[in-house]
């Protein structure tokens, strides 16, 4: 195996009394391709938010690129630099166009001068094929859009690692297509990517490694061609008969 | 605006039964009133002879006349367009406030003195100690409304404490607890700094609530969006949140500033020569208070009414950037 980019080793979460995650143990090689699913609320969203601390962890340890992420940490905007995010509802910035919200981060938080941000903004603006977009403001654009937005803002970031918290959810069906056809070619040029979804011919086509979480629990991660042809376990059959029954 | 339905219904004012309660419940009014003694009833001394002596009669036909009229004049504004309603409206509520100013026998030379001082000195101090205060007050707003919504407790502590005391005290009282307190203290301060820190320090707690409201009510995700792309604290407060929470903090805001503005004639108490202080003094030595207390009204309310012009621009201003 390549150098883990990611570890958890036993980690655990709670809500309260509510344990989210339960004894998580995960390693996400540099360049692996990952998809994670389960039924709402079996902590997989949770588990990727804790990657760039979004959420916190109470045991276990988790690594990034050889960081240890806990509580005291001063450095965590450096990790989060190099992990980009993409959420369900997009949370684009709506009061700065869409040039800006690609160029807000590299400027502010790396430093980089505006000619060059803007440079960054406009190809990976092109990478999303939405150039033409760039001086409207985010809730002049569609939701397909807003997402290639979103992820042409956390690419400008240059980051190593990519975070997907069901992307496609909120969309469209129509605009489905346009943001997983962006995240394939994302997954072709070697970026490690987390995603969390439900789309299962995305996860066919693109994952290395399928993960089911249930009850805050991995219960099965195979390749997908194993995963969904040969489930191991009674659970991920029959979340797999309830999602590819249609 | 409220919701009006598509489906059109009759005007309210034009059913026979409400002009009908209308017209009972005017005369019943003007008929109690005894409208005779008023100029009214010198209007009617034709029909009713002398007011004084008409008795029951002139009191009923004067009455009588009166909500006529008022029920009139209610049927026929229902006729017009909205804007002219609004704008007849308007001229005659003006009238009346105009008339029952007349009535005071009001002497218009001695206004026209003391009007001019009563802009130069005290509008001028008025405004500028508001805007002073407003502008120490925003800024302790901020700070105070992070601090309200930090998990700091020590922060939270201070900034609960300053809301709740500096809410729960009339604004008076804080004006006279500055301004003769600090000197026991052994700062002398004068009048008008006084004055500008206990509105400041007032109108900064009621304005932290707004703040934190409107910090508030930007969606978790901004901040969340904002944080993971590497943002620090600050960066996201200056550059995400506030900008989008200044449209909801913006329109309270402005009502804070309208209500200063008026507040800011408490500080004439300690002798700060703001229009309050003049409206009181200008006319003490002639004994004509009214005269002085309505011209200073009237400032007060134009004042208040520029800067309500003012806040709905703004609020325009802002609507078209997010109405985007």
């Amino acid at each position: 195996m390549k150098e883990p980019i990611i570890e958890a080793r036993g980690v655990s979460k709670w809500y309260g009394a509510f344990q989210a995650l339960k004894n998580i143990n995960l390693t996400v090689a540099k360049g692996e391709r990952i998809v994670i699913c389960g039924p709402s609320g079996s902590g997989k969203s949770t588990l990727i938010r804790c990657f760039n601390r979004l959420e916190s962890h109470q045991e276990g340890e988790i690594f990034v690129q050889g960081v240890r992420l806990h509580d005291k940490m001063e450095n965590i905007a450096k990790v989060r630099t190099n992990i980009g995010m993409l959420f369900q509802d997009f949370n684009l910035f709506p009061h700065m166009t869409v040039l800006m919200n690609c160029m807000a981060g590299p400027m502010w938080v790396k430093g980089i001068a505006e000619q060059q941000a803007h440079e960054t903004a406009m190809k990976f603006l092109e990478r999303v094929k939405i150039p033409e977009q760039a001086n409207k403001f985010p809730n002049q654009l569609s939701g397909g859009q807003q997402q290639r937005v979103a992820i042409a803002r956390s690419l400008c970031m240059e980051p190593e690692i990519m975070l997907f918290d069901e992307p496609t959810s909120s969309l469209d069906p129509e605009m489905v297509s346009e943001v997983l056809e962006t995240m394939t070619s994302l997954a072709r040029d070697g970026m490690t990517m987390l995603c969390v979804t439900h789309e299962m011919g995305f996860a066919r086509a693109v994952a290395d490694r399928v993960i089911f979480m249930d009850f805050g629990e991995i219960i099965e991660q195979a390749p997908p061609n194993i995963f969904f042809e040969k489930p191991r376990f009674e659970r991920t059959k029959l979340f797999l008969s309830q999602v590819l029954q249609h | 605006m409220l919701y009006s339905d598509t489906v059109e219904t009759s005007k309210l004012v034009h059913k026979p039964w409400f002009a009908v309660v209308v017209f009972a419940v005017a005369f019943g009014l003007f008929f109690l009133l005894d409208l005779t003694g008023s100029m009214l009833g010198e209007i009617m001394r034709p029909v009713i002879g002398e007011p004084a002596q008409s008795g029951l009669y002139g009191r009923f036909a004067v009455a009588f006349v009166v909500a006529i009229l008022f029920v009139l004049n209610v049927v026929l504004i229902g006729f017009l367009s909205l804007p002219a309603q609004v704008g007849v409206v308007w001229a005659e509520l003006l009238i009346l406030f105009l008339s029952f100013f007349y009535t005071f026998n009001l002497s218009f030379s001695f206004i026209a003195a003391k009007v001019p001082f009563m802009i130069t000195q005290g509008v001028f101090t008025t405004l500028y100690v508001s805007a002073i205060s407003i502008f120490i007050a925003s800024a302790i707003a901020i700070v105070g409304a992070v601090a309200k919504l930090s998990n700091n407790g020590f922060a939270f502590a201070i900034a609960s404490f300053y809301t709740s005391f500096f809410r729960g005290l009339p604004l008076l009282m804080q004006v006279y607890l500055i301004y003769l307190g600090l000197p026991q203290l052994g700062f002398i301060v004068g009048a008008v700094p006084a004055g500008v820190m206990a509105l400041s320090l007032c109108y900064g707690a009621y304005m932290t609530e707004i703040f934190r409201a409107g910090i508030q009510s930007i969606n978790r995700g901004q901040w969340e969006a904002s944080r993971s792309m590497g943002f620090g604290f600050s960066l996201t407060m200056r550059r995400i949140i506030l900008p989008q929470a200044l449209p909801v903090i913006i329109p309270p805001t402005g009502n804070q500033f309208i209500a200063m503005l008026k507040d800011s004639s408490l500080v004439s108490v300690i002798g700060v020569w703001e229009l309050m202080f003049l409206a009181r003094t200008l006319g003490q030595k002639t004994f004509q208070h009214m005269e002085m207390l309505i011209s200073a009204a009237m400032i007060y309310w134009i004042l208040s009414i520029c800067l309500e012009l003012a806040q709905s621009r703004i609020e325009r201003f802002f609507n078209k950037r997010t109405a985007r």
